[in-house]
Formats: C-alpha cells, structure tokens, sequence
C-alpha cells in the first residue's frame, strides 16, 4: 500500500471528523492539519504499530511575513517501519502565536522547539523548558523573523567594556 | 656567534635593562590559544613540527591566561562569546598583547550578521590585524614576528604603575 493511503486509513480510522490535506513534492508527503490536533495526531503517527514514526528529524518554522496564517511550524519525522519520511505542517497566526508542544510524544522535540522558539518567537505550549536556545537570555527578538534587520538591532547585545 | 661572542675576558656583558627585558621578553612569548573556530586548527598547525612555533619561542601553550602574555584570538566571535574573550583577556597578567586572527575577528569576515561580533577591536586592544580565511601559519608565524618586533620597542616603564582591570564576578547559582 502506499504511503499516502496508509496513512489516511489510519487517520480516517481514528480522526473522522477532522481535516486533513496531503501533498507530495518530489517525494515527499507532507500533511497539513490544524495546530490544535498535532499532539495526537503525533502521538497516533509514533505509536500506531503499522506507521511508528519514532524518530523526529528536526522541527522548524517558516516565516511568511504578509501571510494571513504568518507561520507554518514544520515536523520532519521519520518511520524506520516504513523507511519513509513524512512531514507535518501546522499553520500559526501572529496573534496566537503557539502551538502545543510534542516534546510528550519524541524527547528530541525538546531542544528542537526551543530553537524555534529562539529564532521565530512561536511558544510550545506546555513545554517542558522554553528557554532560548542559542540568543542570549535577557534578548528581546526573535532572528529569523522577516521583519528583523539582517545586522541586528543595534544595542540589543551588548559588548564587554574596552 | 651567540652571546658569547660579545663576552669581554671577565664574562661581563653592558647593555641597557630595556634592552635585556625586551630581549628576554620577545623571545619567550606565551601564547594563549583561544581557538574558537577553523583558524584555531591552522594555529594548532603553526604548533606542530611542520611549521614549528617553537622556533620564535612561543611553544607554551597555556589554557591557562594567568601565564600568557599574548592572545592569540583564532576564529568567528559572536556576541554571546565576547564576554567571555574579554573576561580571559583580563586575566591575562600586564604587559599583554593580541593578534586578531582571521577575516572574522578582524572584522566579522563573511558573517555579516546579527551574532557576530564585527571586528574584535570593539572591545579588545588588539596589535596585529591578519589577513586570511583562515591565514596560513607561517602566516601566524609572521604575526608572531610582528608581535615581537612591537615588543623590542616597548620600554620597560611603559608597563609601570598600570592600574589593575577590575573583573566582574557573575554568579550563575
């Protein structure tokens, strides 16, 4: 069976009533849902016996600056079951910008989610530790914003006393 | 050849105390390494025998800044890790000297960006600019030269009376 099929019979089977889109580009599937369902549609896709993608790449986010939804958060997650990787897109506004955290469902997702969060300002509700990943604490910005200038804002790091 | 050569019968030797201590201090510099990134490989290899460091006498190494006289500050130094540089810089003991090696600590080099630190001069006096990306070590070598060369026309009361930096101690619990 393919991919795409397995994994809407497994959706349809426990999720009837949400939506879900799918898409393919050069081989990659990637499946869009609503922000509110990625927790259990994780923990569904990691714990189902016949799709168990256990192994969660890399989370990020995409910035589309003039967007209504501005930010996509992107999941890479990968079932060694399947040899096949998918990848999850949750859509998030500016105004309520979070989404749950699925650092319950893969313990990577810890560190992952904090760099987004570093980087694009999106919370991860429920968050074991979101703290900064790689900007120093007391920073006030998020880097990877569109809106933030590509030599900084000067001031907001400050330098050691010459 | 040597010393020897300019020894009188009666083994005496007169000079000036400048000249003696630029002598003795020129030719034992103690590098600190702070290798933060790639140039700090191409100074570990201006280290090994094939380029050999230890022909200027500044093979000691020391991780430790309490015994260096000349900083060696080798790679890209972002924001976050400037305070670090600068707090081992302090504890460096006078007279001190530094060598800005490499495009990024010259001057941010091909990181023209929000974290990096644009040049190492906005908050390190530093003596020798190189050039390269990373320079080569006979490259650090030359540095090296250089730094002894401003050495050999400092004066010993240059260094006098200097007022100790005061560090600040911060307390991560």
């Amino acid at each position: 069976m393919e991919l795409k099929e397995l994994i809407e019979q497994k959706l349809k089977e426990n999720f009837s009533s949400e939506n879900f889109v799918f898409s393919e580009y050069r081989g990659e599937l990637t499946l869009t849902l609503d922000k509110k369902n990625i927790v259990k549609v994780s923990s569904m896709l990691k714990g189902n016996p016949d799709l168990q993608f256990k192994l969660c790449e890399d989370i990020t986010a995409v910035d589309w600056a003039k967007r209504k939804d501005r930010f996509t958060v992107v999941y890479h997650i990968y079932s060694l079951k399947l040899n096949s990787r998918l990848v999850l897109k949750a859509n998030v506004d500016e105004e309520e910008c979070n989404i749950d955290s699925v650092s319950s469902v893969w313990k990577t997702a810890n560190w992952h989610e904090r760099e987004t969060y570093d980087m694009y300002g999106i919370k991860f509700n429920n968050h074991p530790d979101l703290r900064r990943m790689y900007m120093p604490e007391e920073f006030e910005y998020h880097p990877l914003r569109k809106d933030f200038p590509l030599m900084g804002i000067p001031g907001s790091l400050p330098l050691p006393k010459k | 050849m040597g010393l020897e050569a300019k020894l009188n019968d009666n083994g005496i030797i007169t000079t000036t105390v400048d000249a003696l201590i630029e002598w003795s201090r020129k030719n034992s510099v103690w590098p600190m390494p702070m290798g933060i990134s790639c140039c700090g490989i191409e100074m570990m290899a201006a280290a090994a025998p094939r380029y050999d460091i230890a022909r200027f006498g500044s093979e000691v190494m020391r991780f430790t800044p309490r015994q260096c006289d000349l900083m060696i500050v080798a790679g890209t130094v972002t924001y976050k890790m400037s305070h670090v540089v600068r707090k081992i810089y302090d504890q460096m003991p006078d007279p001190k000297w530094v060598i800005a090696m490499g495009a990024c600590t010259s001057s941010g080099g091909m990181y023209r960006s929000y974290s990096v630190v644009q040049g190492i001069d906005q908050f390190l006096p530093v003596d020798i600019y190189l050039a390269g990306c990373p320079p080569r070590p006979d490259n650090l070598l030359n540095a090296l030269i250089q730094i002894q060369d401003k050495i050999s026309r400092t004066k010993a009361r240059d260094f006098q009376d200097q007022p100790l930096p005061e560090l600040t101690v911060i307390q991560n619990n």
